[in-house]
């Protein structure tokens, strides 16, 4: 009766336990990657990160998968304290594939990288046969630049540190999953897609940021307990802190989806030394964190990660296997 | 046993209507209510309403509160 | 409305009264979604100690058999349409999420009628699994295929009753006071449904919401009832549930389907409390229509789920929970639904 795991299943690629489970299983044993962190530090203070995209539709409301792989790559970098430089591009085109989408989509790129000041400097264009592909898959690097003397991680992170958040929960997924499965939401919600370098180059002019990380799949509660399980602290979460917007709430109430476990592409979990009044003030006078909100406090008093409900009392929030799906029941 | 959501009817079209979901509308099926009129809330679970919330049931559920909340 | 009902103070002055309960009671909530939001608000922590809650029979995925899992491996190469909770439920060959991967197209709906739209394209089977809040609209969809005769679509039927399973969950004499019934169940059978429990049983009943008030509320007038012996049903969901239920849903369940024995996982076959197509829509069955077998399958051995279902255990008592029985390893119904009471238990409690 157990589960028959020879196989890929798109669960693998959820981000959650199966995810880690892959990597600790296939990858890290043969290539042993000095981090496992979305990111690396590699030399005179250069990081460099890579990520691969695939989504359909490739055009959704608030981005495309250009857009989307810019982005992503930006907050890779970003939330490692660096200033992104120069970014490649890999396309893998499905035969059929009409070339105006592709022009539609590399002008997003272009014009995203220009409005980030981050130079697209090498790219690659492979096309396979129809059927053996999604349309566009982008696989892209990026390099960033580190400020000298700057030192976030998650062994900086203390007991009573304050965690905040830039904005709203799991729009981007409700974006898509509309977008998608043809849900048929009028008007449809926008994902949240953005570039957050300017954000965290905000946070950082003041000083007791230790650790950032982007809440893309498996939402800020992923965030949280790899932040957990690295540290061996606790993490307790205030539900009433928590931004989601109206109709994320009552969408997910409808299919089911907790907006702590879905994808953000514009959101960030800032991890900051109390008192953090000043970063959240930071955040807040920024366009990308006008509903930002301290939403929990690290503690020894606890293991894991915990959610204080609304009505005063206390849920776990553990690491999920694979991606959330919607349930009727 | 079922997700179930409350939300309001906002159009009818025969069988169809749309309901708001906090800013966005959604089409479902008014097939099981059919006394189901613009403006009502609805109990909405896999695509179709299941009942209608009348202002005499909600006061229903006041009443209870208090009951229960008091005595 | 929402406000009040999320209301911390409310909240405050219910747990107090339950504290003060004359003897300690055991409840079982029968429904699944009371399980998951017990849980997702973390009510079971401000409970008193003398008030036990046990969960029941009420998730349609727990209690779907393997037999019905595997009947959906034998298809050809069609559509099923899934609802997104079946996706990861083991069958004797994986769940269907492995089957996806294997190459069978396994598409997830959000409703039944999404179904009628993949028909349209394809030969599509609707993977039909419910209680009485589901069925009416899966019942809708069926007589529309009908109607359109739309030859590629058909429906394997799993939808089960709530009151056969409760009977003979308490033919089984189980050491429990009381239930907090299904309010979305009861939206469409109605409280009346339920007038059984006292009248064949002396044991009592309450109807309820899913908010934290809606349930504390009904825990609080269930345990007047237990501790003043005069068993009874109430409703404390009027705002959706009606004594007598959505009649145009009752009809329609009736028109389209008979009651049939049928399995259910943990709880092996329960005389008519399931539903198969009726004769006028037979042609639309996809067992008949493909030739599936539905035969029962041995459960894994060592799985206690049974008991757990009835409430004789409580899910961390089952010699296999967290140890070869996990949500990502499931071996037994309780686990594989999110709001199976051992994955709830899991996710929940068990910290």
């Amino acid at each position: 009766m157990k589960e028959h795991n020879d196989i890929i299943t798109l669960a693998h690629g959820a981000g959650a336990r199966r995810t880690s489970a892959l990597i600790d299983e296939v990858f890290q044993p043969v290539l042993q990657l000095p981090t496992q962190d979305d990111g690396a530090e590699i030399d005179h203070r250069l990081v460099v990160t890579t990520d691969a995209f695939v989504v359909r539709p490739l055009l959704f409301p608030g981005g495309d998968i250009g857009k989307l792989a810019v982005c992503g790559v930006i907050n890779d970098i970003a939330v490692q304290g660096a200033t992104p430089r120069w970014l490649t591009a890999c396309f893998i085109l499905e035969e059929g594939l009409p070339i105006e989408t592709l022009r539609q989509v590399v002008e997003s790129m272009a014009r995203t990288a220009r409005a980030a000041g981050v130079q697209v400097v090498a790219g690659d264009t492979k096309v396979v046969e129809r059927g053996h592909g999604d349309g566009i898959f982008i696989s892209m690097t990026g390099i960033g630049q580190l400020p000298p003397k700057l030192e976030l991680g998650v062994g900086r992170i203390c007991h009573g540190d304050q965690i905040l958040l830039n904005g709203t929960l799991g729009d981007h997924a409700v974006a898509i999953a509309n977008a998608r499965e043809g849900l048929g939401l009028d008007p449809p919600p926008q994902s949240d897609c953005a570039p957050l370098h300017t954000l965290t180059a905000a946070l950082l002019s003041a000083p007791g940021v230790v650790f950032m990380r982007d809440a893309t799949r498996g939402g800020l509660a992923t965030v949280c307990n790899e932040v957990a399980d690295a540290t061996g602290l606790g993490i307790v979460l205030d539900e009433t802190q928590l931004p989601v917007n109206p109709r994320t709430a009552h969408v997910c109430e409808l299919l089911g989806l907790d907006p702590l476990y879905l994808a953000n592409e514009g959101k960030l979990a800032a991890i900051c030394r109390p008192d953090a009044t000043a970063h959240l003030e930071l955040m807040k006078q920024h366009p990308l964190g006008a509903n930002a909100a301290a939403v929990g406090t690290v503690s020894d008093q606890v293991r894991g990660v915990w959610v204080r409900t609304a009505i005063g009392g206390l849920r776990p929030l553990p690491m999920l296997d694979a991606d959330m799906l919607p349930r009727i029941c | 046993m079922c997700v179930a959501i409350p939300a309001q009817l906002t159009t009818r079209d025969g069988n169809r209507g749309t309901i708001d979901l906090s800013g966005s509308e959604l089409e479902i099926s008014l097939a099981l209510v059919p006394e189901a009129q613009t403006g009502d809330w609805l109990l909405v679970h896999t695509g179709y309403a299941l009942a209608v919330v009348t202002e005499a049931e909600a006061a229903e559920t006041r009443a209870l509160l208090n009951e229960v909340l008091g005595g | 409305m929402s406000n009040q009902l999320r209301d911390s103070a409310a909240v405050k002055t219910l747990t107090n009264k339950l504290a003060r309960l004359e003897r300690p009671i055991r409840i079982m909530e029968v429904c699944g979604t009371h399980t998951m939001s017990i849980g997702r608000w973390g009510l079971r922590k401000l409970l008193p100690p003398s008030l036990q809650l046990i969960s029941g029979p009420g998730c349609p995925v727990c209690v779907t058999p393997v037999s019905y899992f595997d009947a959906l491996w034998q298809l050809p190469d069609v559509t099923i349409a899934v609802f997104g909770d079946l996706l990861r439920v083991p069958g004797s060959h994986g769940t269907l999420e492995n089957a996806r991967a294997r190459g069978m197209d396994v598409q997830v709906v959000h409703g039944p009628e999404q179904a009628l739209k993949l028909a349209r394209k394809r030969a599509t089977v609707l993977a039909a699994v419910g209680f009485e809040t589901t069925t009416p609209g899966i019942a809708d969809t069926i007589r529309r295929a009908a109607e359109e005769k739309l030859d590629g679509f058909h429906v394997l039927c799993g939808c089960k009753l709530v009151e056969p399973a409760l009977c003979a969950l308490l033919d089984g004499k189980p050491d429990i006071d009381g239930f907090l019934l299904p309010g979305h169940v009861s939206a469409i059978t109605g409280s009346n449904a339920f007038d059984f429990l006292p009248r064949d049983y002396a044991a009592s009943g309450v109807v309820a919401g899913f908010e934290p008030v809606d349930i504390l509320a009904a825990l609080v007038l269930l345990a007047r009832m237990i501790c003043a012996g005069e068993p009874g049903v109430r409703n404390a969901y009027p705002r959706i549930v009606t004594p007598q239920g959505n009649q145009h849903a009752q009809k329609l369940i009736r028109d389209v389907f008979v009651p049939i024995d049928t399995e259910w996982r943990g709880l092996g076959i329960i005389p008519a409390s399931g539903l198969g197509l009726a004769p006028r829509y037979a042609h639309l069955d996809a067992a008949r229509h493909y030739g599936l077998s539905l035969d029962p399958v041995p459960e894994p051995p060592g799985c206690r789920c049974g008991d757990v279902l009835q409430g004789r255990m409580l899910p961390h008592e089952c010699p296999l929970f967290a140890q070869g029985c996990t949500p990502s390893s499931p071996v037994g119904p309780c686990m594989v639904s999110s709001e199976g009471s051992c994955a709830a238990w899991y996710r929940y409690e068990r910290a």
